[in-house]
């Protein structure tokens, strides 16, 4: 009897493990299935994107004469023109920032407070200028502001004014189409997180009798921060890199990051002075989201996943 | 019926915040209503509204040789990159919503990397590198260096439709018998088709509108419109690009309309 059960026990014993076994192999199998899956488009993106930027990184650390050095960086300190770019990039993308959040606020928190039906119409105003080309846009704004543009012909055929105003071809222009392609960036993200506000914290705090606008100030807008946040963030770091609109519509009077990179490479071939630029923008890019991640746990590209 | 409007706030109480929200809502559409309109004017001039109409930029765009080759490259590398990012993007997809792996937030970061990574960055690489393996002002390198910007749109729209299907389905499927690949395609794929169709268009978009990449490593008999248009944009106002405009936001409209239409199909 004893001789029966133990064996049997053993027999138990033996099929879990032979049990385990099975399921670690198949585990093992779908783990390698799924990392199939992922293979091509790691491959791709591990192709075009890691591999020349790695490669671009190495190139930035020798100099012209093909010595090791950090001369393509020393330069940014000591050549007064690419301190000028540096500034002026970072003037664009706080102005612009700033003004998308002062349009792009009121907006999303009017989106937020609608009826659903109305809030989706009113939201197409966002969604399609988003998905409309970066290029289509900006020569709306050169046809609009121009100096024979739109604005300063009715302005010249009001009387308002004799002269046309330097609209477009300056840091005014640059602003103006910058902040129209990035307004989406910050009104998108915002508006997301303003729905998730729970009504019920605005209707208790009225009912404690706070006004409207006391209800707004101490509980609204502190909850609609990280969203505003997320918002900033994007903007901003876009606006660091941004190529399109400064190029068009800064007349080369505003030379800004992205224009100084393709100019080294393109007109003076200077692939080191080019790639330092790039190693920097992204390491500025990446240090600034990672901050952003770690403080509020948030992904940046959410943006692109809501409609 | 709306929880908002339980709050004690009568809509004339926010009529200031209508007005300020109406104002930014012009100033995010007109630039496109005023190109569509502007597209048929008659004159060369820049007058609001035209005091001629025609067709004459539409007919200057259509029938110009240069314009017509850039307009077929670009389709052609749009739908190729379509083709090529939805099913990669599909499966990146399918793979990261199973979330087994070790390192998915990683895996995921690396996919969509190319959203935050500087465009010009990317530009600038990918010519560095197709110039060593020959790849630059072909259709080939096109399609790679867009996929790998539409593919993010695609592992995105993907999961989020991924998010709200029970994958128990694809079990029940499996333990019934099907294949891995048979219970996907037959149980979860035609529940995913919506958001599948909708990464594809945004794929097609993405590669259509793309500028900045397509200037470095598309040239000569592969020029995209893109890098036609900026180019002309570059040295002066030629209102056939208003007609040209016209078409890509109406391309625009539609796709997104599309986009919309599957995603309620759901």
């Amino acid at each position: 009897m004893s001789i029966g059960s133990a064996s049997l026990g053993h027999a138990v014993r033996q099929d879990g493990e032979l049990n385990a076994r099975a399921l670690r192999s198949d585990a093992r199998r779908q783990a390698l299935g799924l990392l199939a899956l992922l293979s091509p488009g790691l491959f791709l993106v591990f192709a075009v994107i890691i591999v020349p930027i790695g490669w671009l990184f190495w190139l930035s650390l020798f100099d012209e004469s093909g010595q090791l050095s950090l001369a393509n960086y020393a330069r940014f300190f000591e050549q007064a023109s690419y301190i000028k770019t540096f500034a002026t990039t970072f003037k664009v993308a706080f102005v612009v920032t700033g003004a998308c959040v002062l349009f792009g606020y009121p907006l999303a928190y009017m989106l937020s407070q609608l009826p659903r039906r109305a809030a989706s119409i009113c939201l197409i105003f966002v969604i399609l200028p988003f998905w409309t080309s970066v290029l289509v846009r900006t020569y709306a704004w050169l046809v609009i502001l121009q100096r024979k543009g739109l604005i300063n012909n009715w302005l010249i055929d009001l009387g308002v004014i004799g002269q046309p105003l330097p609209l477009a071809n300056n840091f005014a222009g640059v602003v103006i189409g910058m902040t129209h392609i990035m307004l989406p960036f910050l009104v998108l993200p915002l508006y997301a997180s303003m729905k998730t506000i729970d009504v019920d914290c605005l209707r208790a705090g009225m009912n404690l009798g706070a006004s409207p606008a006391a209800t707004f100030r101490q509980i609204f807008f502190p909850l609609s921060l990280p969203g505003l946040a997320s918002g900033v963030v994007i903007v901003f770091v876009l606006c660091l890199g941004f190529f399109v609109t400064p190029a068009l519509m800064g007349g080369g009077k505003v030379i800004m990051w992205a224009m100084r990179m393709e100019q080294a490479t393109s007109l003076y071939s200077n692939w080191g002075a080019g790639a330092a630029l790039g190693v920097v923008l992204l390491a500025v890019t990446l240090a600034l989201l990672g901050l952003f991640q770690w403080l509020l746990g948030a992904r940046a590209t959410g943006v692109w996943s809501q409609r | 019926m709306s929880a908002e409007s339980s709050l004690p706030i009568t809509h004339w109480q926010r009529l200031w915040l209508y007005l300020l929200g109406g104002l930014v809502m012009l100033f995010l559409i007109a630039p496109s209503v005023i190109i569509v309109i502007m597209s048929f004017s008659g004159s060369t001039l820049l007058q609001f509204p035209p005091e001629q109409w025609s067709l004459r930029w539409y007919e200057s765009y259509f029938g110009s040789v240069e314009w017509r080759d850039a307009t077929i490259v670009s389709v052609k590398v749009a739908v190729m990159t379509a083709i090529v990012a939805t099913p990669l993007g599909t499966a990146a997809a399918y793979a990261i919503n199973a979330g087994t792996l070790r390192l998915t937030g990683a895996i995921n970061a690396l996919l969509t990397a190319s959203l935050i990574i500087p465009v010009i960055l990317i530009g600038i690489g990918t010519f560095f590198l197709y110039a060593r393996i020959g790849l630059n002002n072909t259709l080939t390198g096109l399609v790679i260096a867009h996929t790998v910007q539409a593919l993010p749109l695609v592992v995105l729209t993907v999961l989020s439709g991924l998010r709200s299907y029970d994958m128990n389905q694809e079990m029940v499927a499996r333990s019934l018998g099907a294949g891995r690949f048979a219970a996907f395609l037959q149980v979860t794929m035609p529940q995913l088709r919506f958001s599948i169709v909708s990464g594809a268009l945004f794929a097609f978009i993405t590669s259509f509108d793309e500028v900045v990449v397509s200037l470095f490593i598309s040239g000569g008999e592969t020029t995209t419109l893109t890098r036609r248009m900026f180019n002309a944009l570059r040295d002066q106002i030629d209102p056939t690009i208003a007609a040209i405009s016209t078409c890509l936001i109406v391309l625009s409209i539609v796709l997104l309309s599309a986009a919309q239409l599957f995603g309620r199909g759901r």
